[in-house]
């Protein structure tokens, strides 16, 4: 069963519910051989349009292409799509062998060439010798590794996964989600990821596609959505940031961004004068002594986290969090002290 | 533009286009041709038959009917049996789950009250208004061999009222018994912790709280009454009711179809509106505390009067109810039970079962045989069909979306809330003539169970799919496999306790059902039920009471069977046979 990896297009995707809009006119493409991810809280339209890749909710209007072909009408069946989903879906009645040959079988290969193909991909998953286990025997981390062998093996043009980390715990977590990237580099894999988790998007993703309501929010690459955020939704949503409402000044030497009476230099490049909202990453504010910064405030709460200290400092732009990631020293409570951060180090966002 | 909350979205189902799947729209279809011909049909043409005279809506059929003394005289009894019957089954029900539950009793007392409250849901409607013949008849074995009493006379309202409680009371305790012990202990605990006696902890608060409960089981005991046509067949006498007027308008010298149409939909709407009063009472929230997390667990110890009256009532009846099913089982097979004559006699059996040897194979000459063997037959043939009939449209209903799915779901259910005795009259009226004559032949009454009992079908299969995550038809659909390919490999494997369960009921109900039946059964194709009832007609009562001896015996052993078949499943390679909820 050679096939290239084949790309997902969905052309103009809208999805009613009566008269609920859950997807709204969505438009992506997905390269041969990537892994994008569609990223957004809960309610967003991500596992819903995701459903619709797969073929198990249909569209009320657009088209969904896979691999150049027109799949819109198709039933889930009929789609050379596989999917992982969220709490697995293993056959509970079924042995891990038995999951795993279900789709060949399903699409008349015979049983001895589906077993051994079964064995490839458990083998490549690390479940070589759980073959006769049931799903209940097996624990939450080799249940997803299951559900994931059970759909690569039938080497499906796109690979679906619904929040797959949801269910593991949080040392795992991590882990799983690096062996998904690897496998899908090392097989050239087309896949689309649904997850709610933006650490996880921005590590495992070519690209990104933000969510929001049922429409695109903003797409690009991982370092693009983190550092060029075009909304405040996005500044907000990818990772952590400070969001200060005020005015743009842009004179000859550079831009200044005033608010509650006090005023900062930022970035001058293609920014434009009026009202504007300043995105500053915590880890970008650096805690000083009191009127050494751009900033003077109190600082409010202190937090130690062993890899960091967070701070929440009271200044006229309202409480900022600070990110001090060398702890060497910790400063009390109620202390006076200064906020400064580098110009280029922040995002202007239109109000 | 608001978003669906994603369990809405969960929710629209696996993919709503049925063309898209050819095997599961000629399901569909089917299932409709099926529940219209036979579900729909008949009550159709039993409307018809009351309600339109000449091609016009009239109400003469209905009126004559009503303004009749002697018909207006049998719904009157009818309201007033049921009445006492959902009373005293209710009492009864009451006393017994709550002896099993609050007096902490010994398991094997336990034990006794479950077989006490399993016997007459095995049995024939009618083998307790025989067994009350046998004890308290003018040759009872109470009433005469015991007592001395001569020409005491069974037949009336007090014999069917308590023959009828017998037979309902199971179902008000197997009812009640889950309400009762689901009543957290801690509130009654916490209400003992504030000061309050015994006797006011059990009135202000387990009472209250079981009223639904309670209200509910009165009615089911109302309708079951309604229905009932096996015990007041034998043990009413003059005391006419619907079911047996209906009856004898049928089957009796004044052959009057018309008549027995319009009292049909009496009985009907008097059931009907029952089944509104159940609804309206209990729409309402439950008052019974059911919170996950466990509780406590021993309850309250009662106010002392009330354990002893509990328990003492409840074992009078446990006494009562053995001694019944004790000279049941021996009455057919001594020579006279009524004079306590109790030397083993085969006589009656014989008369009934008797094999003779001709040729080296068993020719079976007793006349009990002919009805014994179409039921098993009839029993055997619609079991498996109400199972696939049942569970078929339950994945129907669950599982996709299509138009009029609403209508459909309450067709499959709406047999659950006619009585038998309606039914069989529907039947007739629509069946006796074209388009299809089916009255007379085996099939009517394999048709009739099937579509009698689908509801139990429907109800365990909708229940057992509610548990069968959705996720997994959507894994299967992503694994390439048809609609028909997910419904054999997936979803039929993890139903089979609900499969094994409806084939156990209804195989159960074809055995002994009669109410709907006594009105399809021919010379030609008779059925066990109905040819017990003859005899009883006849006066041959040791031979009908042999013949129901043989009818439990059956039934225990079949039951025991499955629960081996069944049982022995489990201990297969694979252990792990519970389902996961979910994953």
């Amino acid at each position: 069963m050679e096939k290239q990896s084949g790309g997902v297009v969905f052309e103009h995707v809208t999805k009613r519910y009566r008269d609920v809009v859950a997807v709204d006119d969505v438009s992506f493409a997905v390269e041969p051989a990537t892994l994008v991810t569609l990223l957004g809280p809960s309610g967003c339209g991500k596992t819903t349009t995701l459903r619709m890749a797969a073929g198990l909710e249909a569209v009320t209007s657009g088209r969904v292409l896979i691999g150049g072909n027109d799949v819109t009408l198709r039933a889930a069946n009929e789609r050379d799509v596989s999917m992982v989903f969220q709490s697995y879906a293993l056959f509970p009645h079924m042995t891990v062998l038995e999951n795993v040959c279900y789709g060949p079988i399903s699409m008349r290969v015979d049983k001895a060439r589906a077993r051994s193909l079964a064995h490839e991909k458990l083998g490549m998953l690390g479940l070589a010798g759980l073959e006769q286990r049931l799903p209940s025997e097996l624990s939450g981390g080799q249940q997803q590794r299951v559900a994931v062998a059970r759909s690569l093996v039938l080497e499906p043009a796109v690979l679906l996964f619904d929040e797959p980390l949801s269910n593991l715990d949080a040392k795992l977590r991590r882990r799983v989600r690096e062996e998904i990237r690897e496998l899908q580099q090392s097989l050239s894999l087309t896949v689309i990821y649904v997850t709610h988790d933006q650490e996880e998007a921005l590590a495992v993703s070519d690209r990104v596609i933000v969510m929001d309501r049922g429409r695109i929010a903003q797409e690009g690459a991982p370092e693009d959505l983190y550092e060029a955020p075009r909304s405040r939704f996005l500044a907000d949503f990818i990772g952590d940031a400070n969001l200060v409402d005020g005015d743009l000044a842009v004179d000859a030497q550079g831009a200044t961004f005033t608010a509650g009476g006090v005023a900062a230099r930022v970035r001058a490049d293609g920014v434009r004068p009026g009202p504007a909202t300043l995105a500053v990453r915590p880890h970008r504010l650096r805690v000083v002594d009191a009127g050494r910064g751009a900033l003077d405030g109190t600082c409010k709460r202190v937090s130690y986290l062993g890899s960091r200290v967070e701070y929440v400092v009271a200044t006229p732009w309202g409480e900022l969090l600070a990110f001090d990631g060398e702890a060497r020293k910790r400063i009390p409570r109620d202390a006076a002290v200064g906020l400064s951060f580098e110009p280029d180090a922040v995002i202007v966002l239109p109000r | 533009m608001s978003v669906p909350p994603p369990a809405a979205v969960a929710a629209a189902g696996v993919s709503e286009r049925l063309r898209a799947d050819p095997g599961l729209a000629l399901a569909v279809a089917a299932l409709w041709l099926l529940l219209g011909l036979f579900v729909l049909y008949p009550l159709v043409m039993l409307l018809g038959r009351v309600f339109i005279d000449n091609g016009q809506f009239t109400l003469q059929g209905l009126a004559a009917v009503l303004t009749d003394r002697h018909q207006l005289q049998a719904f009157w009894n009818s309201l007033l049996l049921g009445g006492l019957v959902g009373l005293v089954g209710t009492v009864l029900g009451f006393a017994f789950a709550f002896t099993a539950t609050r007096c902490n009793l010994p398991r094997w007392i336990v034990g006794l009250i479950d077989i006490a409250v399993l016997l007459p849901l095995v049995s024939p409607p009618f083998t307790t208004a025989i067994g009350y013949i046998f004890s308290f008849g003018p040759r009872g074995l109470i009433t005469y061999g015991v007592l001395g009493i001569k020409g005491v006379t069974v037949y009336g309202m007090t014999s069917t009222l308590t023959a009828e409680s017998l037979t309902y009371f199971p179902i008000a305790y197997l009812t009640l018994r889950p309400m009762l012990a689901a009543i957290d202990s801690n509130i009654e605990g916490m209400a003992l912790s504030l000061g309050a006696s015994r006797w006011r902890v059990f009135r202000t608060v387990t009472l209250p709280l079981l009223k639904p409960a309670l209200a509910n089981a009165f009615l089911l005991g109302f309708v079951e009454s309604l229905a009932d046509f096996g015990n007041p067949i034998v043990l009413a006498g003059n005391y006419e009711v619907l079911s047996t007027k209906i009856f004898f308008a049928v089957a009796g010298a004044q052959h009057d179809p018309g008549r027995a149409a319009a009292l049909a939909m009496v009985l009907l709407a008097l059931t009907l509106a029952a089944f509104w009063l159940q609804q309206r009472w209990l729409g309402r929230r439950s008052y019974v505390t059911v919170s996950g997390k466990g509780d406590g667990g021993i309850h309250a110890n009662l106010p002392r009067p009330l354990w002893l009256g509990c328990f003492s009532f409840a074992a009078l009846w446990i006494v009562f109810t053995l001694a019944c099913y004790a000279i049941i089982l021996t009455g057919g097979f001594v020579k006279d039970i009524g004079r306590g004559d109790l030397t083993p006699h085969l006589g009656h059996f014989a008369s009934g079962f008797a094999v003779e040897w001709r040729d080296g194979a068993p020719a079976f000459v007793g006349s009990a045989w002919d009805s014994f063997f179409t039921t098993v037959e009839v029993a055997a043939v619609a079991a498996p069909l109400t199972a696939i009939v049942g569970l078929l449209s339950a994945y129907v209903i669950t599982r996709h979306r299509f138009v009029g799915r609403r209508a459909f779901e309450f067709l499959t259910m709406v047999s659950f809330a006619i009585p038998g005795t309606v039914i069989g009259v529907s039947y007739i009226v629509a069946f006796n003539v074209a388009p299809l004559e089916l009255t007379g032949g085996m099939a009517i009454l394999v048709i009739c169970f099937v579509f009698r009992n689908m509801p139990v079908g429907v109800r365990s299969g909708i229940a057992a799919l509610a548990q069968i995550d959705r996720t997994l038809d959507e894994a299967s659909s992503t694994l390439r496999a048809s609609t028909v390919r997910t419904l054999s490999k997936v979803i039929l494997p993890l139903l089979r306790p609900a499969i094994v369960a409806t084939l156990v009921f209804s195989f159960t109900h074809a055995m002994t059902a009669v109410s709907a039946v006594i009105f399809l059964a021919t010379a030609k194709y008779n059925l066990a039920t109905v040819y017990i009832i003859g005899r009883v007609e006849a006066g041959e009562y040791p031979l009908a009471i042999a013949y129901s001896s043989v009818l439990i015996v059956f039934m225990l052993a079949v039951l025991l069977a499955v629960q081996k078949l069944v049982g022995e499943s489990r201990l297969g390679r694979r252990a792990a046979t519970e389902l996961p909820t979910g994953l």
